[in-house]
């Protein structure tokens, strides 16, 4: 029997899960425009094979398939790990992310609100760990490419591996700045002499600066929505940018400077995306806090000392791992329990 | 003058639907066919009827009298004759059964003789009884015995004595329109409670979307030569719940598990101050109130409403509803009781009676599994973790609930409002509350239970110790006999007792 209250705001799962995904579109838009259609092609593959694991799995789980299909949380998730990797990997690639993400970390764990790994980063991570040769080819963005894939062709790399006649894979795709960065320091090269390079622009990598931009122009919309609080995504990037200036103080020919950390990469998707995942994420306002400067620490560790060129999503995975204990420890007082307030 | 106002951590802003029912000034309901009063009509003890089947009775005489400290009379509302005294339905969230004196009322509206009392002159416990035997309840939804909150006690004096007029319930205006109609007498009773608590000071909350309200507060204050100062409130519900509303205007808090009056404010609804004046200068008993009909009827309005009148009269007063009723509510949508009779009838806590339509009041989307997004911790204004309270409720972690503080929900229902996945939260919380008071009085009940054994079983060693001593000092002179082993076997009674108590 229903008891109050009998109203309830007008605001569902699917619609925060949909108003994320719009979150998404322009970094998108600027992705397509400066790096070429090979993207949507990605994001259709895991879409399509998210939804397909989802059903798979709910109707294995014998819970009800539409429910879940349609609130949206599979093509979030995929959407996330297809923009974490390259947009022109492999289709299996795609997939076998998307089938980590979705039946191992979702649905093994109990489905939305029980996984304690952000899905996402699982894919990723599982990604990175067993092929990573396909994930450090990247698109280059089309001022540096010699050739320019459009719709047919990238569909034929994409499921084929087959370039136009006389192309290579060179010629299209490039190492990300951040692992560009990384050999050419481990070659004795100057962090500005690196910078002089053609593939860096005036913030981070020629290209992938206008696309983070972009995650942050949806991410602001996100913060004026509601739909995320400032305290995961100003934590992460606030304490990104004090570690890493720390550094860049201490040497600035060998440490980039916060700038390049915050836009290089996986910072800004990270931060307004992904970290703020709610169900992996640290609950309390103060918990919110240590959990992205968490996540912001351990991204600047990963990049400058660990195996790995990105630290977001271990960054992420690993801060998971400590949720439950930060939200005990960080129990806010409620009314009248406050110590002065009385 | 400005006052410097606090806020409260959260709320939400639910459509309010207001204006509906405040185009009408407050109209007299007429006298119903038929009675019935509740003899619980408050928080404490219920009232012992005291009147017989076929009596004639008076309006405003006791028909049932207070039992124990905490509890209030009960009133005939007008003047007929009492039918029945049995069970009827009333208005609770049990929707079970409770009892009540049924009058049939002679239609002349005959008052048992009364006459207004000089408070001032009065001690101030004789003012209080006398209020007590006036039946006031507290009227924004508690109904706690009014008299039992204006005793200051030991702290001698209340400082602050706080009017709320916040009303911050979506479609309620029982409270506006009474503040518009009648400011003078608010303050009139204001003036009784001030006189008891010794105040300083008297405050006024009322919210911004009551600007004639406020306007004809502040014209009556200026005209009263005791210190009144009304407070304009930004409107966000749950600014009208006592805590919340002391914490906007003093910018302090309630300590959990205390009263206001530990940090020196007492709060009153102005219906009750309304009452109070009344019961006071007039001599009038509470036997009525005023009611806010609305929702889907045909003209929302509020009505001067004697206790006992059944709901369904009060609703056919507004007409014709546009739409298939889809069910009734007393109260507001946030916080408001589903009555499943409408033969129940309206009480001294029926502030609203809203009726709904499948249309205003959809059914809930079915509830999804929380996402952990924490919109309800955003909203709670008891800044608990609504989501974590949830999860140790539904997984029957009650201890783990109460360290979480559940106990200092207020079920304002703001969480519930804003979860995207449509789950019952509040549902939730009562379940674990009402399971975890009755572990408590389960286990009061065997702890008593268990100090009754011990203490007899102790009363029986020393009976049986104190006739061994006797019989030593006894048969030190001569030999042991019957006596000595009555009391020998009795001590071995009493030790196996103890042993069987022991590896219990
Ligand atoms: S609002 Fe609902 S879904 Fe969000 S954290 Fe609270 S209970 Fe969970
Ligand atoms: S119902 Fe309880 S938990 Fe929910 S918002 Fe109100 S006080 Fe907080």
């Amino acid at each position: 029997m229903q008891s109050s209250p009998y109203v309830l705001a007008p605001n569902s799962v699917s619609r925060i899960m949909f108003t994320v995904l719009l979150a998404l579109l322009p970094a998108i838009a600027v992705q397509i425009w400066l790096f070429g259609p090979a993207i949507l092609i990605s994001l259709a593959i895991a879409t399509i094979s998210a939804l397909g694991f989802e059903a798979f799995v709910l109707n294995l789980r014998e819970r009800p398939i539409w429910p879940a299909i349609s609130d949206g949380s599979a093509i979030l998730t995929a959407w996330l790990l297809t923009l974490s990797i390259p947009s022109i990997a492999p289709w299996w690639l795609t997939v076998t992310g998307i089938f980590f993400a979705i039946v191992i970390a979702k649905h093994l764990y109990g489905g939305l609100g029980n996984n304690v790994f952000n899905p996402a980063m699982v894919g990723y991570a599982a990604l990175i760990v067993s092929f990573p040769v396909p994930m450090t080819q990247w698109a280059a963005p089309d001022s540096l490419a010699h050739h320019y894939l459009d719709g047919i062709d990238a569909i034929h790399y994409i499921f084929n591996h087959r370039l136009p006649d006389g192309w290579s894979l060179d010629a299209i795709s490039s190492a990300t700045p951040l692992d560009t960065l990384r050999t050419q320091l481990k070659l004795h090269h100057s962090v500005s002499m690196i910078r002089q390079m053609p593939m860096f622009g005036q913030l981070a990598g020629r290209g992938s600066e206008m696309v983070a931009l972009a995650y942050l122009a949806g991410g602001l919309f996100l913060f004026t929505k509601r739909i995320i609080s400032w305290h995961i995504p100003l934590a992460m990037l606030g304490a990104l940018a004090l570690v890493s200036g720390i550094f860049w103080l201490i040497d600035p020919q060998y440490y980039a400077s916060p700038l390049f950390e915050l836009v290089a990469g996986g910072s800004l998707l990270g931060a307004f995306f992904i970290a703020t995942d709610p169900v992996s994420a640290a609950t309390t306002p103060h918990g919110k806090l240590i959990y992205g400067a968490g996540i912001g620490i351990l991204v600047y560790l990963i990049r400058e000392f660990g195996a790995y060129p990105d630290g977001v999503a271990f960054g992420v995975l690993l801060m998971n791992i400590a949720v439950p204990l930060i939200d005990a420890w960080t129990q806010p007082a409620p009314y009248g329990h406050k110590k002065d307030a009385a | 003058m400005t006052d410097r106002l606090h806020t409260f951590h959260g709320g939400i802003h639910p459509e309010e639907h207001k204006t509906l029912s405040t185009t009408h000034p407050i109209a007299q309901a007429p006298i119903p066919a038929r009675l019935i009063v509740p003899v619980r009509q408050h928080i404490g003890e219920p009232a012992r009827p005291c009147v017989s089947i076929g009596e004639k009775v008076r309006k405003g005489q006791i028909i049932a009298q207070a039992d124990g400290y905490v509890s209030l009379p009960a009133h005939a509302p007008t003047s007929g004759i009492v039918t029945a005294i049995a069970p009827h339905p009333v208005p609770h969230p049990s929707g079970l059964s409770d009892l009540c004196i049924h009058i049939e009322p002679d239609g002349q509206d005959i008052w048992i003789e009364h006459s207004a009392s000089d408070y001032q002159s009065m001690h101030p416990s004789t003012l209080r009884n006398l209020l007590r035997d006036m039946g006031i309840a507290g009227l924004g939804g508690a109904v706690f015995p009014t008299f039992a909150k204006l005793n200051p006690g030991k702290a001698v004096k209340i400082p602050t004595l706080l009017l709320n007029g916040g009303e911050c319930e979506p479609w309620i205006t029982c409270d506006d329109m009474v503040m518009r109609e009648r400011a003078d007498d608010i303050l009139r009773g204001a003036a009784i409670m001030r006189h008891l608590l010794q105040s300083d000071e008297i405050l006024v909350g009322i919210e911004d979307n009551k600007p004639q309200a406020i306007a004809a507060m502040r014209t009556a204050a200026q005209q009263s030569d005791i210190p009144v100062r009304i407070i304009s409130i930004p409107t966000l519900y749950p600014s009208g719940g006592a805590k919340q509303l002391i914490k906007i205007i003093t910018g302090r808090e309630v300590p959990s598990g205390g009263r206001s009056t530990d940090i020196g404010v007492a709060t009153f609804n102005v219906g009750t101050a309304l009452a109070v004046h009344r019961a006071v200068n007039l001599g009038e008993p509470m036997v009525s109130r005023v009611v806010t009909v609305t929702g889907n009827v045909g003209q929302a309005q509020n009505f001067d409403v004697m206790i006992g009148t059944p709901m369904q009269d009060l609703i056919a007063l507004t007409g014709l509803p546009p739409e298939p009723v889809s069910g009734v509510i007393m109260g507001g949508p946030m916080m408001g009781i589903k009555i499943t009779d409408l033969h129940a009838p309206a009480v001294k806590a029926t502030n609203c009676i809203l009726v709904k339509s499948g249309t205003m009041f959809p059914s809930p989307p079915p509830a999804m599994e929380c996402i952990r997004c924490t919109r309800c911790a955003e909203v709670c204004p008891a800044e608990l973790q609504p989501q974590a309270l949830y999860w140790f409720a539904r997984s029957k972690h009650f201890d783990k609930a109460r360290e979480y503080a559940l106990f200092d929900c207020i079920e304002c229902g703001c969480c519930s409002y804003v979860c995207p996945s449509h789950i019952p939260l509040v549902q939730y919380y009562r379940f674990a509350k009402s399971e975890i008071a009755a572990t408590e009085a389960n286990e009061r009940a065997s702890n008593l239970a268990r100090q009754r054994h011990d203490a007899r079983t102790a009363r029986l060693e020393r009976e049986a110790r104190e006739r061994a001593e006797r019989l030593a000092q006894k048969s030190a002179a001569k030999p042991a006999g019957d006596e000595a082993k009555q009391a020998a076997i009795d001590a071995a009674i009493a030790r196996a007792q103890t042993q069987k108590t022991t590896s219990e």
